[in-house]
């Protein structure tokens, strides 16, 4: 598997990767949608990790470890995010980032 | 198939973090069966007294040199005096909390437990010998602090503060880790330094390769994005956008907590990386860090001027300390340690006991933290307007307080370490700062009242404030004994 798909390709899906999750989470006015494009930042680290582990280093196992690692937090993140999310909507009856602005100076 | 070895584990280098981890643990479910509603303050008192335990397990530890999980966290005094500062802070804002939550009508038991979790994280970013430990650390520290943030739901500006720093926050737990997955790119290990001889570490991989036999880019764009995530942590000036309006929008105990707390975690885990594990590397980085360093002081400093809430003056205020700060972490020093610990201590205790002198300001509903409401202060509560002239002349660096010597310590540490520049910018921006600082003393004692402000003192904000004020006045007048102290903290930086 590693000599049909070199390690370049799998870095520059991940980088791809990475950089739309940016656009995203800068771009989106929907709190939801940022939340979805900062989980696309994660996840295209835990490619880049697996990657790293599975074509440079296969015999310790430090890049799978730390991919879970990250999706745990990630999903820590993800519920505490969410709940947030419903908590904003129940007061300002929006989610859109622009609109929640009562702090400023 | 081969069997996975388990390293032995060495209890006794976490034991002060199992404390406090496991006593957190217990009382958050001791809080939902036996305490009743409306006494949650037993829970406070009993979170405060598990961090004392802690910090009494953690005593005999002193001198101790050791690591386990495999060298993944390491004890070492530089690490166990950061244990005692972040117990004392996390003790401190528990004890202004106490009267803070039921007057505000936010009295929730999961206040003190979630303390705890955030203190258990800064003690491990202090003992974190490894990225993978760090980044936990900054996730459960980041991730308790969302939800402390917007504690006070449903007051609208504390649910946008939580939402602004959880956005940011995952933001740049992203840059985060994508910078060490660069990283482990590069040198195949996310080991910060050797604990055991032949281990696999970036100190190791770096004092192996020469700079010009070997391609170091992934390793140092890695870096730069562990950089920037540290940068939002620690609120450095181009990453400092969300630090007025979430230190404002917070519960004051909680900016309290976190304006002193996670800059302190962070830049001590900024610390180990940068002088145990890429001292090699240092031409590269002090000039960013340098840059970095100086615009924080600046831009921090003249953001406070123009503010007339002092709870957002304190905000930008703190984000120049971080500037003041990264002067003792930068120089690759033992006198930069030495500064760092004993600026943050200095700095922790003055910081908190500003924000508990807003606490007594502030009352249900209403937040009275205009300039306008500390006029006349020393005419209404004498013992209010001297705590706040010493915490305000500390934070200014003026003497005898402790912010003066520790601004001194960390400056020195600037000069000897070839960074004069920097000194001379530092000095700079105390005088600006000292501008604001002492104009809510001179509202204070030479103003008459202008509005109708009854600032309530409860025994625990006394309590609070006292320490606080005896500790900077104290460490002021007396730095040997902190100094002493902070001395046996010798890293071995550089190695």
């Amino acid at each position: 598997m590693t000599d049909a798909v070199p390690l370049s390709w799998v870095l520059g899906l991940s980088g791809a990767l990475f950089c739309i999750g940016l656009f995203a989470a800068l771009a989106r006015r929907n709190l939801v949608g940022v939340l979805m494009g900062v989980e696309l930042m994660l996840n295209a680290a835990i490619i880049n990790m697996v990657a790293f582990w599975r074509y440079l280093e296969p015999r310790f196992i430090t890049g799978q470890n730390f991919a879970i690692f990250i999706i745990a937090v990630a999903a820590a993140e993800a519920a505490v995010g969410l709940a947030m999310i419903i908590a904003i909507y129940r007061n300002w009856q929006t989610v859109k980032a622009d609109e929640v602005d009562s702090l400023k100076g | 198939m081969e069997q996975i070895q388990i390293p032995p584990v060495d209890l006794a280098v976490v034991a002060p973090l199992i404390t406090v981890v496991g006593w957190a643990i217990v009382l958050l479910l001791v809080d939902v069966f036996f305490v009743p509603a409306g006494q949650k303050r037993i829970t406070g008192y009993l979170g405060i007294a598990g961090l004392v335990m802690a910090g009494a397990v953690a005593a005999p530890l002193w001198g101790s040199d050791s690591s386990t999980f495999g060298g993944m966290l390491v004890l070492d005094n530089f690490a166990l005096a950061l244990t005692w500062i972040f117990l004392l802070i996390g003790a401190i804002s528990m004890v202004i909390a106490l009267d803070y939550l039921p007057r505000q009508g936010i009295e929730q038991g999961e206040f003190y437990p979630l303390i705890m979790f955030a203190v258990s994280a800064m003690m491990l970013l202090g003992q974190s010998a490894n990225l993978i430990v760090m980044f936990l650390g900054i996730e459960l520290l980041s991730i308790t602090l969302y939800i402390l943030t917007g504690f006070a739901y449903p007051r609208l500006s504390s649910e946008e503060a939580a939402m602004k720093y959880l956005l940011l926050g995952a933001f740049a737990a992203g840059f985060f880790v994508y910078g060490i997955a660069l990283i482990y790119g590069q040198t195949g290990t996310v080991q910060l330094f050797s604990t055991a001889p032949g281990q696999e570490s970036l100190a190791e991989y770096l004092g192996r390769q020469t700079f010009a036999a070997v391609d170091l880019t992934l390793l140092l764009v890695g870096s730069g994005l562990v950089l920037v995530a540290f940068g939002f942590k620690v609120a450095l000036v181009p990453f400092h956008m969300w630090t007025p309006d979430v230190y404002e929008g917070a519960p004051t105990p909680v900016t309290a907590f976190m304006s002193v707390g996670t800059k302190g975690a962070a830049l001590a885990a900024l610390l180990r990386l940068l002088d145990m594990a890429l001292p090699s590397l240092q031409p590269i980085w002090l000039p960013v860090l340098a840059t970095l360093a100086a615009v924080t002081m600046l831009l921090g400093n003249l953001g406070a001027i123009a503010q007339s809430n002092v709870k957002r003056m304190l905000a930008y205020s703190s984000i120049g300390h971080a500037g003041y700060l990264l002067l003792g972490v930068m120089t690759v020093s033992e006198r930069g340690v030495q500064g760092f610990l004993f600026y943050l201590l200095a700095y922790s205790l003055t910081n908190l006991g500003a924000f508990a002198v807003l606490i007594a300001l502030e009352q249900r509903g209403e937040a009275a933290w205009s300039l306008d409401d500390f006029a006349g202060l020393w005419q209404r509560q004498p013992f209010l307007a001297l705590a706040m002239a010493v915490f305000m002349l500390s934070l200014a660096g003026v003497p005898p307080t402790a912010g003066f010597v520790g601004k001194f310590y960390v400056f020195m540490a600037a000069w000897e370490g070839g960074l004069g520049w920097l000194a001379l910018v530092g000095m700079l921006t105390s005088a600006i700062a000292a501008f604001f600082y002492l104009r809510v003393i001179a509202r204070m004692f030479m103003q008459e009242p202008v509005r109708d402000v009854q600032p309530q003192l409860f025994r625990g904000l006394t309590l609070g404030i006292s320490i606080a004020a005896a500790g900077t006045l104290i460490f002021g007048i007396l730095p040997t004994l902190l100094i002493n102290v902070v001395q046996q903290t010798a890293l071995a930086v550089g190695r």
